[in-house]
This record gives structure tokens, C-alpha cells and sequence, in this order.
């Protein structure tokens, strides 16, 4: 978590340096604009809702797990990793750079899932 | 009930004296436990609701024991808001046998989350069985967290690996597989290279006539992977114990009973102690099944399962609903 973060200082110091967005300092991340970008996955019947999600770079992401069992939300590629999640439990990343992400759940891996960050 | 009956076979596609519907027929609401009773090499397993219709002769054997799964200890939702309760009845039934068995295996989902708590109340019920040997193999919900640590610490004493390992009793060869660790996005369950190497030695040198009981918590053949009910790498698996004469799979991770006959191999898996779960496509997703509370206990019910060795179709598949 503590990676992701320095991560997303570095992005929007290099944002705010290019002047190419408004997106602008850590403490506007953190502020009304982010609640405006979160987005919600609800986990139900051992699949992810929506699969496929499209965010703009920023986002916050939050999963629900709204299954009578325990799942997981871990990128396939070593960026994000929930703890297990029981019913009603959540998990929120915060993606500071474009690309594709994909995840799975690391207890039923038939589950899959992306975020497209752009 | 006996699979070969005419009605029940329409596509037999694979020879094998059984079709989809007559296999999906098969499946029974699967129980509290089974014994299993080896006989000259031949494994029987009866579910435990039957067990006052056996004579002591026939429950004894050679060797005689009783594999448990899926007791999910920290489950409380509506399928089953009293899983101790359940387990603590398996037991009983356990206890009521006219001659005890030697052991019991548990193939794996012990606990709900991995929790020290699940883990404790599971080891406090069984405590109370008679057979006081419990070998274990994780699932899924044992190793959350940490990667099967604290798993291994309880239950992985002298096993190699995530948990592997292996016993003889009364010359049967048994073997404890781990196939919940490291899975992989769309995957299914998987074994490993290390272990199938550790496998593949470990059977080397016994003959060929030596009876092989092989358990692990996700199924060993296919059952259903759309719902990732199979193991990746278990043909490979397979492949090691094709040799021997009489070699029998037990599973458990789908909460119901099921069985197969393919060459020298049956593959059985055990019902859960603690919730059922779909049979394979007949709900949206696997996930615990709630039914009227008087009739938990019989979809945890009860299966018959005889293995005869050599024969190529599902010996007996029986499913007296209590």
C-alpha cells in the first residue's frame, strides 16, 4: 500500500510538471474529486461486476464481496492484493497510472477480472 | 441405486456404461462421512446413514476408515448457521460404529477463513471420536492469508512441502496431496512440479499390487472446470500411478458425492459436514446452497460408494435421503 502511494505522488508530480491536467496535487487526489472517480465492483454468484472496468488514471476502485463465501482481489501482475474478504467486506486501490490490470481471486482463480486505467 | 440401468444410459459416449444424465442422477447429497473398508485390495466405502445395516464382519475388513471434508468451521450463514453442530453430529455417527476405525482423513476446508479459532474448535470436536488419528490435507480456506503457515505448523508435522505426504497402513499406500497453493488466474487447482517429482519417487519402488489411496481437497479429475472443480496438473499425477492394480482417489472441496471409474482408478468425492453446494451448471455459481432447515442434515446425507477392483463403470452409487 505504502508503494502505491509514493507511486501516486510520483505520477502527479510529473502530472502537475508536465501541466497537462488538472489533476494536481496529493491533497486534491484525496479530496472530493477522488470520491467523484470511485467505482464500485460488486463480487456476486463467484464473478466480478463488471468484469471489464474502464477509470480514468486517479480512480479509486473499491470491490464488495457480496457472496456468502470469502474472496480475494489480486492483480494477476503483482500491483494490488486484497486480504481475504468475507460477505459484505471491501477492498479499495487507488490507480495512479494508465494501463491494464487484470485480477483474479486467488481462492476460486476461475474468477477474473480488469480495470483499464486511461 | 445401480447406474446401469437401460433408462439411464442415452449417450455413452465414453464406452463406460454411463451418460451425463445417468451420471448427474448419481450424484447424491452427500453426507456426514464414509467409511471406507479395504478388503484384499478392494476399497468399499458406505456412506455413514447405512452404517446400522452393516454387519461388524463387513464394516472391519482389513482395514476400515473415515474420511470427513469440508467442515468449514466459521461458517454461519443461512445455508448452515450451526456447522459445529453438524460436524459434532458426524462425529456421533462416527462413534456409533460397531467396531471403530482406525483413522480418519480430512480432506481439507477445516476451517471458513483460516481462522486460529476455526482451527481449535475443529480439533476440540473431533477430539471426541473415536479414532483419534486425523491426517489432514488443506483447502482453499486453511491457507488464507499466509500462504498455509499456520496450516502446516498445526497439521504438516514430517510433511514435505505445502503439506504433502505419505503412510502405509496394513500395505495400503496412502498418499496426501496439496492442490490449493499457488493457483492461477483462470486456473484450477494445482499440484506442482516439486510434488509431482516428490510423487513420482515416492511410489517408485512399491509394487505394483500394493492397494493406493490418494487424497487431496480439490477433485483429482475433472468434475465440472467451468467452476474450477479439477486439478490442473493431475493427469500428470495419474500418469505415476498407472501401474498399480487398485488405486483410489478421495476428494472433497464440491460438497456433494460423486464418483468415477476410469481404468484402475475410482475417484469419490465426499459430501461437507457443514453446507451443500449445486450440482455442476444447475446454478449460477457454486456457491452454498440454502434449503429448509429440516432438511439440512439429509442433503448432508448419505451415499454409497463401492469400489470393485477392475471394473470399468461407477460400481454403486446409492442416495437414501434420511
Amino acid at each position: 500500500m505504502r508503494r502505491s502511494v509514493s507511486i501516486a505522488v510520483l505520477t502527479a508530480a510529473l502530472v502537475v510538471g508536465l501541466g497537462m491536467t488538472g489533476i494536481g496535487q496529493r491533497s486534491v487526489l484525496a479530496s472530493a474529486e477522488q470520491k467523484a472517480e470511485t467505482t464500485e465492483v460488486k463480487i456476486d454468484n463467484f464473478s466480478f461486476g463488471p468484469g471489464t472496468l474502464t477509470v480514468p488514471v486517479g480512480a479509486t476502485v473499491t470491490w464488495t464481496n457480496r457472496d456468502d463465501i470469502p474472496h480475494t482481489v489480486v492483480s494477476t501482475d503483482g500491483v494490488f492484493k486484497s486480504k481475504v474478504l468475507d460477505t459484505d467486506e471491501k477492498f479499495s486501490f487507488t490507480f495512479s497510472k494508465a494501463g491494464t490490470y487484470p485480477y483474479f481471486c486467488s481462492i476460486h482463480p476461475k474468477m477474473t477480472g480488469k480495470v483499464i486505467v486511461q | 441405486m445401480a447406474v446401469k440401468t437401460k433408462d439411464e444410459i442415452q449417450y455413452d459416449h465414453n464406452h463406460d456404461g454411463i451418460d451425463r444424465r445417468g451420471f448427474l442422477k448419481c450424484m447424491a447429497w452427500a453426507g456426514t462421512g464414509a467409511l471406507c473398508v479395504m478388503n484384499g485390495g478392494v476399497l468399499k466405502s458406505y456412506s455413514l446413514s447405512r452404517l446400522p445395516e452393516l454387519s461388524s464382519k463387513e464394516a472391519l475388513g482389513e482395514l476400515s476408515f473415515v474420511q470427513i471434508s469440508d467442515s468449514h468451521m466459521g461458517f454461519n450463514k443461512p445455508a448452515n448457521p450451526d456447522v459445529a453442530g453438524t460436524l459434532k453430529a458426524a462425529v456421533d455417527k462416527i462413534n456409533a460404529l460397531s467396531a471403530a476405525p482406525e483413522f480418519m482423513l480430512h480432506t481439507g476446508d477445516i476451517s471458513h477463513l483460516s481462522k486460529p479459532e476455526e482451527f481449535d474448535t475443529v480439533d476440540q470436536i473431533l477430539k471426541s471420536a473415536k479414532p483419534q488419528d486425523v491426517f489432514y490435507v488443506p483447502g482453499e480456506h486453511d491457507v488464507l492469508n499466509d500462504d498455509g503457515k499456520q496450516f502446516l505448523e498445526r497439521y504438516g508435522k514430517g510433511s514435505k512441502g505445502a503439506g504433502w505426504y505419505s503412510f502405509d497402513k496394513k500395505g495400503a499406500h496412502f498418499i496426501g496431496l496439496v492442490n490449493v497453493m499457488n493457483l492461477k488466474a483462470g486456473g484450477l487447482g494445482t499440484l506442482g512440479h516439486e510434488q509431482l517429482e516428490w510423487l513420482e519417487d515416492d511410489v517408485k519402488h512399491l509394487k505394483h499390487s500394493t492397494p493406493i489411496v490418494v487424497f487431496a481437497h480439490i477433485p483429482l479429475w475433472s468434475v465440472y472446470p467451468e467452476w474450477g472443480w479439477g486439478t490442473e496438473d493431475s493427469a500428470q499425477a495419474l500418469a505415476y500411478l498407472k501401474k498399480f492394480g487398485s488405486v483410489t482417489v478421495l476428494n472433497g472441496h464440491i460438497h456433494q458425492t460423486m464418483q468415477k471409474v476410469e481404468g484402475n482408478v475410482t475417484f469419490h468425492t465426499a459430501a461437507s459436514t457443514a453446507f451443500p453446494q449445486p450440482q455442476p451448471g444447475k446454478a449460477d455459481s457454486p456457491g452454498p446452497m440454502k434449503v429448509p432447515a429440516e432438511q439440512l442434515k439429509s442433503v448432508l446425507g448419505i451415499t454409497d460408494v463401492n469400489y470393485v477392483q477392475g471394473q470399468h463403470a461407477l460400481a454403486v452409487v446409492d442416495s437414501t435421503l434420511a
